[in-house]
């Protein structure tokens, strides 16, 4: 028996946050204005995606463990959904800068960082395509997969917050801190980011289920 | 010289409060959607996302129908 409630959830959580997060009350910021929310759409596409690099990262340690051609899928559906969802949040954040900050990319440790972290996991496809056998491919993605989430965090995690950068919480500032974020707008971020967690979960599902009918139809014909 | 600090103390209670009422004035004039929502438009910039949003969210549910019926095929 497949359970369905969770792709509900999702739908739910982010239909909620398409309606609060345009009708709710948010702080009243010079420069920001109604802007600040785009907070619930352009920062719950980052969480998300962190969240799903991890679920790839956690699939190629398993893959290591046993070798099985699952797990490397799983692994390799996870960080392209996340990648996807990195797009998009680079897109908007794009946007989003150019009304705020004043240009469509400044020179911003995040943004710089995240422009490296696509770079890295782009090469992760780059490495996939570029071996021929499967067990040698899954690997080697599996090795560099742990590489690339180690590089992620460096680069979106640590370094912008050594230096000074236009995103809250970063250049010795606390992360969300009482005037980031406040009770009203907690109540609709957090939602939004399990949303879009259950939405990438969901579009991964059904790209590792259409590989697996591949494999099966494959098996059949040999 | 105690008068004299009561006075210095009382004149930086009132400049600290003509301070804090005019960051709170500036907070107020920040721009806002007001009007918009005032006479409801906003609602409709609402419906059409969720109209967009809802149609992906169908069109994620047929293809994960159909995936299931080739999975029960086989």
């Amino acid at each position: 028996m497949k359970t369905h409630w969770w792709k509900a959830l999702g739908v739910v959580f982010v239909l909620y946050a398409i309606v609060f997060g345009f009708l709710g009350p948010v702080p009243r910021l010079p420069i920001l204005n109604e802007t600040i929310r785009v907070l619930y759409f352009h920062v719950t596409l980052w969480f998300a995606m962190i969240i799903l690099m991890t679920a790839s990262l956690s699939y190629s340690i398993g893959y290591l463990r046993n070798n099985s051609p699952l797990r490397d899928l799983k692994a390799r559906e996870g960080a392209v959904t996340g990648m996807f969802l990195a797009t998009l949040g680079l897109l908007t954040g794009s946007l989003w800068a150019r009304f705020t900050w004043g240009a469509f990319w400044v020179n911003d440790p995040k943004l710089n960082g995240t422009a490296v972290t696509m770079l890295i996991y782009l090469a992760y496809f780059v490495l996939r395509g570029s071996v021929e056998d499967p067990q040698k491919k899954a690997r080697l993605a599996a090795v560099y997969n742990i590489f690339a989430f180690v590089m992620m965090i460096v680069f979106i995690g640590i370094l912008p917050r050594l230096t000074d950068s236009l995103h809250p919480g970063n250049g010795g500032n606390p992360g969300f801190s009482g005037y980031d974020l406040n009770s009203d707008m907690r109540m609709i971020f957090y939602p939004a980011v399990i949303g879009w967690t259950l939405i990438g979960v969901w579009i991964m599902n059904i790209k590792i289920r259409y590989t697996k009918l591949i494999w099966k139809q494959n098996e059949h014909l040999d | 010289m105690n008068i004299l600090t009561k006075i210095k103390n009382q004149f930086l209670l009132l400049v600290t409060l003509l301070i804090s009422y005019g960051l709170q004035a500036q907070g107020n004039d920040v721009e806002m959607a007001d009007i918009m929502r005032s006479n409801g438009k906003i609602y409709v910039v609402v419906a059409v996302l969720a109209i967009v949003f809802i149609g992906i969210v169908i069109y994620l549910i047929s293809i994960d129908r159909k995936l299931n019926k080739l999975e029960k095929n086989q």
